[in-house]
């Protein structure tokens, strides 16, 4: 995988480089890149540590207690311990993508945050710079190609491994994240629609000012919730862990890795938390906009401020959801995603689309959406009486197969002499 | 990982730091080494899984050759449809089907075909040679309908050229991958599945007009389908079963369909399918 496929050949917003580039500008851009870097890092430490005592909270535990005030350092000690683990890789695994699987998982986790708008405009030294690690024209898309290359960290990873549950851990995920994904990407369409631009810089200018511009409200609440169901099924939290369902597939795709391949894994999950996170504020709730204050010298704080606060929130979701969801079924997931949030975000994308044309054409839209929900809802019951019939397991506690109301069919061998 | 992320600005730095042709030339070497190697690895490969990343990093290189042609949102829309998408699927099929093993790559399976292909490729390359440089099939230009830095960059032009020009091919193109679908569906799910002696219904395939009457005949062949099942049902660990197949079919289709096809008996296209799926 090559990072720099994604590059912008001109930066096409950021202030930075039409100055031509000198020392002062390579260091800015360094500085930024070592400071996302620790702070991610940083973060998804706290992120573990914050989840765990949610978690302890809402079950009535007390959680993490013992390293450091109230446990903060849990998971750096957890760490350490996983660096000296012994790394076992199994006899049949496929030595060369056993190891390469976690980096393809944790790379497009970390690269996914560059587009991430984290703060207004900065001046220093006669530089002025956007808080955001690139804003390439490509914008959003660039999380859509990330997301779609973390496939491959999971599925090869349970590939890799040579071993059954594992496989099947990774065959879920994969499909998973691919149904998933549409609904993502036309959930996004709606916000690149009535912002105009694919930049997330420019997503995030159009929802300044005021709460009700934030495209949570402009858009209608639904494509928001839309985007994040997807985006809980495409970072594999719960309800939608199936991918790693303990109960029934030991650990999922990472059951056969140990110590710090491990820990990548989990890494990479909880830095998509929290990208994921931060995606959802930049793209429906205005990123960094908010109230400033006025105080001189710290206006720049205050976006920075804002940001944090509105990703925690939704972290805090994510945790709230594992708390309080138990995990779907697979059929339920894959009903959900196909036969729900699609067309239902398709529909959408069309009123939004009218509405943007004129009203009359958004009336219109929102009628023949209406028509044509209608008329899924009308095959889906039909597939679905059809389904019932074809159940491959037998209902639990009835040894035979019997229609309800149907006495020919009633007698122990299924009633048909077979 | 910081080296990573710093290569995400490595280009825009360069780009604007030397002259334009060396950075251009030089990262037109690396992408088309990249490419290069990636499609030797895909015939080279042994291992169909290998031969599929091998094909992922082909791909990779030719967003980074687009992007080097300043368009950027083809080249996120070469990985995220190419890479994050077709070969997902391709890899899918390989590991449901259980062909993921090392092949012998001494074995032909047509005589002659490795001599045939090396000509077939020199003479595409002279031809291409060729072509270049006496004709004017190449003129140089960067893009043909406008500036690829104009506002609203080349996003803007690329979706005025599609809904406007190019609108009939475009919409033809949506045309056919709609009818590939619908087709894939309707070869991997046969109809219900019905007595040996036989129902007249039996072969009615699943129409949305005829949904009272497939249930119907869903009824009758209900019992046949609760002793053939739970035998394979016991043995799927994960406990998916007709739904999970039913939404993957789309990825299994051209195997279950071919299955289906051979098989005489529909409870048996049904298992295929689902083993295919497993």
């Amino acid at each position: 995988m090559n990072p720099a496929a994604l590059v912008p050949a001109v930066p096409a917003t950021d202030p930075l480089y039409a100055h031509g580039v000198g020392l002062a500008v390579l260091l800015i851009v360094l500085i930024k890149v070592v400071v996302v870097f620790g702070a991610l890092m940083v973060a998804v430490m706290l992120m573990i540590w914050f989840e765990r005592k949610v978690i302890s909270d809402m079950q009535s535990r007390i959680g993490p207690n013992r390293a450091g005030p109230f446990g903060i350092m849990q998971t750096l000690a957890d760490g350490i311990k996983l660096f000296f683990k012994e790394d076992l890789i199994p006899e049949r695994s496929d030595r060369f993508v056993f190891k390469l699987a976690p980096y393809l998982t944790i790379i497009p986790a970390f690269l996914a945050f560059a587009i991430v708008p984290i703060g207004g405009e900065v001046t220093v030294a006669g530089h002025t710079f956007e808080l955001q690690l690139a804003d390439p024209p490509m914008g959003i898309l660039f999380l859509l190609a990330m997301s779609s290359i973390a496939v491959y960290g999971i599925m090869l990873a349970g590939w890799s491994s040579g071993s059954k549950y594992p496989l099947l851990g990774s065959v879920r995920a994969s499909a998973q994240m691919i149904s998933y994904e549409a609904a993502l990407g036309l959930t996004v369409v709606t916000v690149v629609l009535v912002t105009g631009s694919l930049s997330t810089r420019s997503i995030v200018d159009a929802q300044a000012l005021h709460f009700w511009q934030w495209n949570a409200i402009r858009l209608g609440v639904i494509p928001f919730l839309i985007f994040f169901a997807a985006v809980v099924a495409e970072t594999n939290r719960p309800p939608f862990d199936l991918v790693e369902a303990e109960s029934e597939l030991v650990g999922g795709f990472h059951t056969e890795y140990s110590s710090i391949r491990f820990a990548l894994f989990f890494l990479a999950e909880f830095m998509n938390t929290i990208t994921m996170s931060a995606i959802t504020v930049t793209l429906f709730f205005g990123g960094p906009d908010g109230p400033v204050p006025h105080i001189p010298h710290l206006y720049w704080l205050w976006p920075i401020l804002w940001f944090l606060g509105k990703t925690i929130v939704f972290l805090f979701v994510f945790v709230w959801l594992r708390a309080a969801l138990p995990r779907m079924r697979y059929d339920q997931l894959m009903d959900l995603g196909w036969k729900r949030l699609i067309p239902l975000s398709l529909g959408w994308m069309l009123i939004v689309a009218g509405f943007l044309v004129d009203g009359w054409w958004g009336v219109a839209m929102a009628a023949a959406t209406v028509v044509g929900g209608v008329l899924i809802a009308r095959a889906f019951s039909v597939g679905a009486a059809r389904e019932e019939d074809r159940a491959i397991l037998p209902p639990v506690g009835v040894r035979v197969w019997r229609r309800p109301g149907d006495p020919a069919s009633a007698g122990p061998e299924g009633g048909d002499g077979r | 990982m910081i080296a990573t992320l710093l290569l995400v600005h490595l280009p825009a730095v360069l780009a604007v730091a030397s002259h334009p042709s060396t950075v251009d030339v030089s990262v037109f070497a690396v992408a088309s080494a990249i490419v290069l190697a990636g499609g030797v690895g895909v015939v080279v490969a042994r291992n169909p899984v290998h031969a599929a990343l091998m094909l992922v990093m082909t791909l990779f290189g030719v967003a980074v050759l687009f992007v080097l042609q300043r368009d950027d949102f083809l080249a996120a829309v070469q990985v995220i449809v190419y890479a994050g998408a077709i070969v997902v699927l391709f890899l899918f099929v390989i590991m449901f089907l259980g062909v993921d093993k090392e092949e012998n790559l001494r074995v032909e399976p047509l005589r002659g075909q490795r001599p045939v292909a090396v000509a077939l490729g020199l003479l595409a390359l002279v031809g291409t040679l060729v072509l270049g440089s006496v004709s004017h099939w190449t003129t140089g230009a960067h893009a043909v309908s406008g500036p690829a830095d104009a506002p609203g960059g080349n996003v803007a032009l690329l979706g005025r050229s599609v809904f406007t020009t190019y609108l009939f091919p475009f919409e033809v193109t949506a045309a056919l991958l709609v009818i590939a679908v619908v087709g894939a569906v309707v070869l991997a799910r046969r109809p219900p599945a019905t007595r040996p002696e036989g129902s007249p219904g039996a072969a009615a395939m699943p129409v949305p007009g005829s949904g009272e009457g497939g249930a119907e005949d869903a009824d009758e062949g209900a019992p046949a389908d609760a002793e053939a099942h739970p035998g394979t049902g016991a043995g799927e660990p994960d406990g998916t079963g007709e739904p999970d197949t039913a939404e993957k079919a789309p990825a299994a289709a051209g195997a279950a369909g071919a299955t289906g096809q051979a098989a005489p008996d529909v409870t048996d296209a049904a298992q295929a399918a689902e083993g295919v799926a497993r």
